[in-house]
């Protein structure tokens, strides 16, 4: 079996995210001043071949421990998509 | 005559600066590919400035899982010298050889320009012409060399005497800006617990020149004066 797993990686809560303030500054410049507390991250999308839904993401779990994301400044999500 | 092998990654492009730097103290230069696994007898390991693998994913982590990065890792164990300069400190980083990370800087912008540096670790293979809490002027080029790591880690390099090169803070009477990417503790260089795997993100090699302030040409005669004993258990 192959399940599409959806990971997110955000820069950690608290740490300074000049990304997210680059676009926040550029929001407001063309008009959303609206827009606040933007911050930036990464979305990577890929099939995990794995026989259960629960494999898949301590699979997809250990990719992130291991490269998607760094453990010293990001956090991730990961989600498998059906059932 | 000491050995020094340059890697080259697909992106790096200091790589014939650190050569040219190696080669005018008076040491053997030479090219490694990143998927070469033998280093040829090398005494030190440069891990020149770039943007190895256009930085995809984070700075340095594809770069990390090339086949020479084993024989790094290798050379790294056995006490022998490996020097990552800008982004060869990113790779560094990623690869679990010095601790923290290096974000985007502070300031949402790429830095290009001399900064004023302490040199705070003499002891290692790279600074050993220094002397401890010597200031020297280098150029920086970079836009992620935001060092960044846990409190605890952060304490631990302080208390290990582990922090090579500090920004001068304002304070004290630098004309240039300070801590060019809000680096934390104003940390610019660090190293391994040894002190032979050093990382740094100013570039030496880019004041190598014999017209350029000698601050860079420094860390190669170092190098030159270095005595392998430790690395020779690699060859």
């Amino acid at each position: 079996m192959s399940f599409r797993v959806h990971v997110r990686v955000m820069p950690r809560a608290g740490l300074l995210d000049p990304q997210g303030q680059a676009v926040e500054h550029a929001l407001s410049a063309l008009g959303f001043p609206d827009a606040g507390e933007v911050r930036v991250g990464r979305a990577i999308e890929l099939d995990v071949a794995a026989g259960s839904r629960a494999e898949a993401e301590a699979r997809a779990r250990a990719m992130c421990d291991k490269l998607l994301a760094n453990p010293v400044t990001e956090d991730y999500l990961v989600e498998v998509e059906g059932s | 005559m000491l050995n020094v092998a340059v890697v080259r990654f697909p992106g790096s492009n200091s790589d014939f600066d650190a050569l040219r730097s190696a080669e005018r103290a008076g040491m053997r230069g030479y090219f490694v590919w990143h998927r070469e696994s033998d280093l040829r007898g090398a005494d030190f390991v440069i891990l020149p400035g770039g943007f190895s693998y256009g930085d995809y994913l984070r700075a340095g982590a594809i770069a990390r899982f090339s086949p020479v990065m084993q024989a790094v890792q290798k050379h790294a164990a056995a006490g022998g010298p490996v020097l990552g300069i800008c982004n060869g400190f990113q790779i560094l980083c990623e690869s679990h050889l010095l601790p923290g990370a290096l974000l985007r800087n502070a300031g949402q912008s790429f830095v290009s320009k001399p900064v004023d540096l302490t040199v705070e670790r003499a002891g290692t293979p790279f600074t050993s012409g220094f002397e401890a809490g010597e200031t020297v002027r280098l150029p920086v080029a970079h836009g992620e060399g935001r060092f960044a790591a846990g409190d605890e880690t952060l304490r631990m390099l302080e208390a290990e005497g582990r922090v090579v090169l500090r920004y001068v803070p304002a304070s004290e009477g630098s004309p240039l800006q300070p801590n060019p990417n809000g680096s934390a503790r104003h940390i610019a260089g660090v190293s391994n617990a040894a002190g032979n795997v050093v990382g740094i993100m100013p570039h030496p090699e880019r004041f190598g020149d014999p017209a350029s302030p000698d601050d860079g040409a420094r860390f190669f005669t170092s190098m030159a004066a270095w005595q392998p004993s430790s690395s020779k258990a690699t060859r």
